[in-house]
């Protein structure tokens, strides 16, 4: 059973391996460069990938959280908690990336457009979910609260969303797909994104491997 | 039903009933929020005041709104009380109601009496009726999850800045339909231009008021 | 309108493998106890052995980890609610509201759970705790001693057939201690039953006819008063808890 896991892991980390290299490739080397934006564009290419992550994390947030107050059982709230943490990582690279993007383009480094703002937002979420457990009085506590917080803030993204997109006078529909993309450019994001959320699964695979450790060695202390 | 609405009515009774005795949070609610106004005042130069108008008199709903969401559990804390209302024969989300409608009904009379003086002081057109349903639409969803939040911490740490800290972000939208409307109720746009907002506000409403008194019943029991 | 099962019908309280762990630390480890209708049964233990938290399982504000709870007939998991309307509380708390009279305290519980003819069961309530002329008053201005005995009037308002009593002489002065008896005495006299906890072994060996220590998170021992000897259980409540009083 745990050399199944060992084998999965390492073989998923291969997977994230390859196909980071595979990515890094498309990005630098393969993709030409775009006609307005130059060189810098090629971080479109990083933050797609990480917005798309610091969703994908808090739905597995979500899921793990309803699954914990259904059930009660403590491996649902460490996957919620693993992927809060790899999530907020993740989420505040997003907003790095977004920041780095800016200031070439826009010139200023932050500006309120709406998937800026709405990826800050999801930030102040996650950093709410992990408080809660930081500042519950007991663990059992934390974990609890910490799932409704999850449930209550992923409803909650598509409104935000929602709202910061037409806060700035945008249709809602225009931001999430650019227009047209060439194929090459498609294929490199793809691939990037492929390749990020292998990594993804290897970094919560890992972080949730410690947790379980360290759950065991608090029971084997308490007995 | 009846039962129900009349046990979450029983509830919303006790809490104003404390509340007259004492006035605690609408004073120091009321209070927060004119606080809040006069120095939004001082931080504008008097021409520029008449833009921000709405985020002035948003900024200041929402703090003061805070503020008398922690009071409502706190109130509970003392004594136990909590326990004693769970004790009841009554299923977990007639608290939820019977608190979230005793908070509403607070925010709303501080609303009622900040508004005229925020007229007066921002020298704008008294009464639209489209401001009711924007202040009523907003109060609600503050209280839909201020509620939920407010009893959850109440049981951490460190309840005052718990609170902020979960309430802040899960509002935002209701803050940003808020004050876009308002925005535009003041340099008389009509209701047609208004919908959206209040659409995304009352969808909020809605969907949180239900979802709340759904997993209201894991922040309270053990 | 549910009713309980038949078989039920003579144990008040019926626990069984109960466990309830709170994160890594279990507090009950596997609590058995079964109590009759009409009995009153006194559970000694210390402090920290786990006596509020048997007291919250079957008061239904803390939810078992694990084992089987019936109270009234009523299993605990399924229905809540009608046991709920079975069972009065008494605890070192007094679930009151400060800026409350005593009045508009109970008016607040009999509205909860439904009390028909409300005004005279308050005012059958408040005279028999001796606080009649207390009942406008703000519970603010009330002793510790008068405010516990309203605690035990809210707790009788409904009329429960079961009360469960957590260390309810915490606090409270000669006269109040004497109408909690009074009270009880009348429970019993109804057939209704009595939990009641408490650390201090003289004071729980006036009352009840059952005895029970809990200690380390289960009942270790349990016993009617008329068939134990008091110095054995006296020596074994010692032994079990490590105390020397």
């Amino acid at each position: 059973m745990k050399e199944r896991g060992v084998m999965r892991s390492n073989s998923l980390l291969g997977l994230s391996f390859l196909l980071m290299v595979a990515a890094l490739y498309l990005v630098f080397v393969y993709v030409p460069t775009e006609k307005e934006m130059g060189i810098v564009q090629r971080i479109f290419y990083l933050m797609v990938p990480m917005g798309w992550l610091a969703l994908l994390s808090f739905l597995i947030v979500f899921i793990g959280s309803i699954l914990y107050l259904r059930k009660r059982e403590s491996r649902w709230d460490i996957l919620a908690h693993s992927s809060a943490e790899v999530g907020i990582v993740f989420t505040t690279l997003a907003l790095i990336t977004g920041a780095i993007w800016a200031k070439p383009i826009w010139g200023v480094w932050w500006t309120w457009e709406p998937r800026l703002t709405a990826t800050l937002v999801l930030w102040l979420i996650y950093l709410a979910y992990l408080m809660v457990r930081s500042f519950a009085t007991e663990e059992s506590r934390g974990a609890r609260f910490a799932a409704v917080v999850g449930i209550i803030g992923f409803i909650d993204i598509p409104i935000v969303a929602l709202a910061t997109t037409l806060w700035r006078g945008m249709h809602p529909g225009a931001v999430i797909f650019e227009g047209g993309l060439a194929p090459s450019m498609l294929l490199t994001l793809l691939v990037s994104i492929a390749a990020f959320t292998a990594l993804y699964f290897c970094l919560l695979g890992r972080r949730i491997g410690l947790r379980e450790v360290e759950a065991e060695i608090k029971k084997l202390s308490q007995d | 039903m009846k039962k129900f609405l009349g046990k979450v009515l029983t509830i919303l009774w006790k809490d104003i009933l404390s509340e007259l005795r004492t006035r605690d949070i609408v004073v120091s609610v009321l209070v927060f929020a004119l606080l809040v106004i006069v120095i939004f005042n001082f931080a504008f130069e008097p021409e520029r005041v008449g833009l921000v108008a709405a985020g002035i008199l948003w900024v200041a709903l929402t703090f003061a709104g805070v503020l008398g969401l922690s009071r409502s559990f706190v109130l509970e804390k003392d004594k136990d009380c909590l326990e004693g209302l769970m004790l009841c024969p009554v299923d977990r989300e007639v608290i939820y109601f019977g608190k979230m409608l005793g908070s509403l009904t607070f925010i709303l009379v501080v609303a009622v009496i900040v508004l005229p003086i925020f007229f007066i002081l921002f020298n704008l057109p008294i009464f639209r009726p489209e401001l009711v349903l924007i202040v009523v639409l907003a109060t609600i969803g503050f209280a839909s999850v201020g509620t939920l939040f407010s009893a959850l911490a109440v049981n951490t740490k460190a309840r005052e800045i718990m609170l902020p800290i979960l309430f802040f972000p899960i509002v935002a939208p209701v803050i940003i339909a808020a004050v876009k409307a308002t925005g535009l109720v003041f340099a008389g746009e009509s209701w047609s231009s208004l919908s959206s907002w209040l659409q995304i506000m009352a969808a909020f409403d809605i969907i949180f008021l239900v979802v709340s008194s759904l997993v209201f019943e894991f922040i309270v029991e053990e | 309108m549910e009713t309980p099962d038949s078989a039920s019908q003579a144990w008040a309280i019926e626990v069984q493998g109960l466990t309830k762990s709170f994160g890594n630390h279990l507090a009950l480890k596997g609590v058995e106890l079964r109590v009759r209708e009409g009995e009153f049964l006194t559970i000694f233990g210390p402090n920290g052995s786990g006596k509020t938290t048997l007291i919250k399982v079957l008061a239904t504000i803390m939810k078992p980890s694990s084992g089987n709870v019936r109270v009234a007939g009523f299993d605990l998991r399924d229905s809540p609610v009608p046991i709920r309307r079975k069972i009065g509380v008494v605890s070192h708390q007094t679930f009151l509201y400060d800026d409350l009279t005593a009045f508009e305290n109970l008016k607040f519980y009999g509205r909860m759970y439904d009390v028909p003819n409300l005004e005279a069961r308050i005012h059958e309530v408040i005279t028999k705790v001796g606080l009649a002329s207390r009942l406008h008053h703000q519970v603010r201005t009330l002793s510790r001693g008068m405010q516990q005995r309203l605690s035990i009037a809210r707790a009788v308002l409904h009329r429960p057939s079961i009360m469960l009593l957590d260390e309810p002489e915490t606090g409270l002065d000669q006269y109040a201690t004497a109408r909690l008896r009074e009270v009880l005495d009348t429970l019993s006299a109804e057939n209704g039953t009595v939990i009641m906890t408490t650390h201090r072994l003289e004071y729980g060996l006036e009352m009840g006819d059952q005895v029970a220590i809990l200690a380390g998170g289960r009942i270790a021992y349990q016993e009617s008063k008329q068939s134990l000897d008091v110095d054995s259980l006296r020596q074994t409540y010692y032994r079990l808890t490590g105390t020397t009083r």
